[in-house]
């Protein structure tokens, strides 16, 4: 589903990656690992289109995702380090602004409904900035359920500042989305022990 | 796509509105700058009128400045641009989408100010008439230009500084066409070919700026 050629990634003269292939299809998820500083973040930066990388193409679906953006975005779900939530608007705001951009139509009982199925309830209306780190990333990651057309996500530690029911939650809706024949890039410090059909890749701290 | 552009003016303009003392920043500044003028350099009526669209303009420029940087940091630091980047939308569209909100919420008060500090500086309503129309040209053009400048200094830490440095140079030949209008409509000569002048600037900043803002944009996202 997507594939990427000889991914060369150079910051501050400090080569992150050199040469990187990497392939996931259906119902794949593709677990990327590495220290802190290996260039995990850069590599899924480069991968969904918002870095450049050196050298290199990504191909979705077998068409370049820069001279084909658009089937690229509407397939494409991002979770990057930066939730995307503005902390001035609630929840409720923040997630209907996310559709229209998207062209999701959702209504508001729905989203009400899915907050409280993520444990949110009764903080809808409250500024994002009063959430706490988890349940900020919990409302950043309702976006999972919205977009239901994604057939890739590509997550960034999707799992910090969650509690073990959020982790949980999240874990359901990664082998649901694999079921369904979706794919995933994520990476993570956390063990991930799915029972799914996982590639790593391990990307090595270079000096 | 109208639908996505249409979301993020709703969204712009419900933020600003929610960020009030943002609001009134570029306004509080640009009303005290006007009013300090009289005390400082005398209250004498003909030295005030010969001063006055000069000191206007330039308030309007440092004011412009002083919120212009808020364009899209916020987005930039808590990911929205990110994600607005990735929804498929013209990013062209949505920065002039951007612009033209910063403009409403942060220029227009001034404009709908001036009257009222035209007042304290003594002009003949010929030059107010001038130099409101030299506002209500010049100052778009200010927001399209500067957005290309914040959106090139957004991901470094104390952009301001530089923002200003890289900005004040471009705003000049504005500045220059803008008085000399109002200076021929004080001595009751024609100025439109200054307004032509400043609205060949804005349509030239219309067509280029979009592009050049989102790429900008994509630059410091590298």
């Amino acid at each position: 589903m997507l594939r990427a050629n000889n991914l060369t990634c150079i910051k501050q003269d400090r080569t992150l990656f050199e040469n990187i292939s990497l392939s996931v299809s259906e119902s794949e998820l593709l677990y990327i690992r590495g220290q802190n500083g290996s260039g995990k973040t850069s590599l899924l930066r480069i991968l969904v289109g918002l870095a450049d990388p050196i050298q290199g193409q990504i191909e979705y679906q077998g068409q370049n995702i820069r001279q084909y953006p658009e089937a690229f975005h509407s397939g494409l779900f991002y979770f990057g380090h930066k939730l995307g939530l503005n902390l001035k608007l609630n929840a409720l705001e923040n997630l209907s602004f996310w559709c229209q951009l998207n062209e999701i139509s959702v209504s508001q009982s729905q989203l009400f409904e899915l907050l409280g199925d993520l444990g949110l309830v009764g903080l809808e209306d409250l500024p994002v900035s009063a959430l706490s780190a988890g349940q900020q990333r919990r409302v950043a990651l309702a976006r999972l359920w919205l977009k239901t057309n994604a057939k890739i996500w590509v997550l960034d530690e999707p799992f910090t500042a969650l509690d073990v029911q959020g982790i949980e939650l999240l874990r359901e809706k990664l082998i649901s989305h694999l079921d369904a024949g979706g794919s995933i890039i994520i990476t993570s410090h956390q063990e991930l022990d799915l029972e799914y059909s996982t590639k790593e890749l391990i990307l090595a701290y270079q000096i | 796509m109208i639908n996505q552009l249409k979301a993020v003016f709703n969204r712009d303009i419900k933020l600003a509105f929610r960020q009030r003392a943002e609001l009134l920043q570029p306004m509080m500044f640009f009303m005290l700058v006007i009013s300090l003028f009289p005390l400082g350099v005398g209250p004498g009526p003909e030295t005030l009128q010969k001063i006055g669209p000069g000191v206007i303009w330039v308030a309007a420029i440092l004011s412009s400045l002083l919120g212009m940087e808020r364009l899209f940091r916020d987005d930039f630091q808590d990911g929205s641009l990110e994600q607005l980047m990735l929804c498929g939308a013209p990013m062209p569209m949505v920065a002039l989408v951007k612009v033209t909100v910063h403009w409403i919420a942060s220029i227009f008060p001034l404009i709908v100010l001036s009257p009222l500090l035209a007042l304290f500086l003594n002009l003949t309503v010929e030059m107010y008439w001038a130099l409101l129309q030299t506002l209500l040209i010049g100052t778009p053009l200010l927001s399209l230009v500067g957005a290309i400048a914040v959106g090139l200094t957004v991901s470094l830490q104390k952009g301001g500084v530089l923002l200003a440095l890289l900005l004040l140079p471009v705003f000049v030949p504005l500045l220059i066409f803008a008085t000399a209008a109002v200076d021929a409509a004080a001595l009751q000569l024609p100025y439109s070919a200054h307004l032509g002048l400043i609205g060949a600037m804005l349509l030239l900043a219309c067509a280029l700026a979009p592009a050049a803002i989102a790429y900008a944009l994509r630059v410091s996202q590298n």
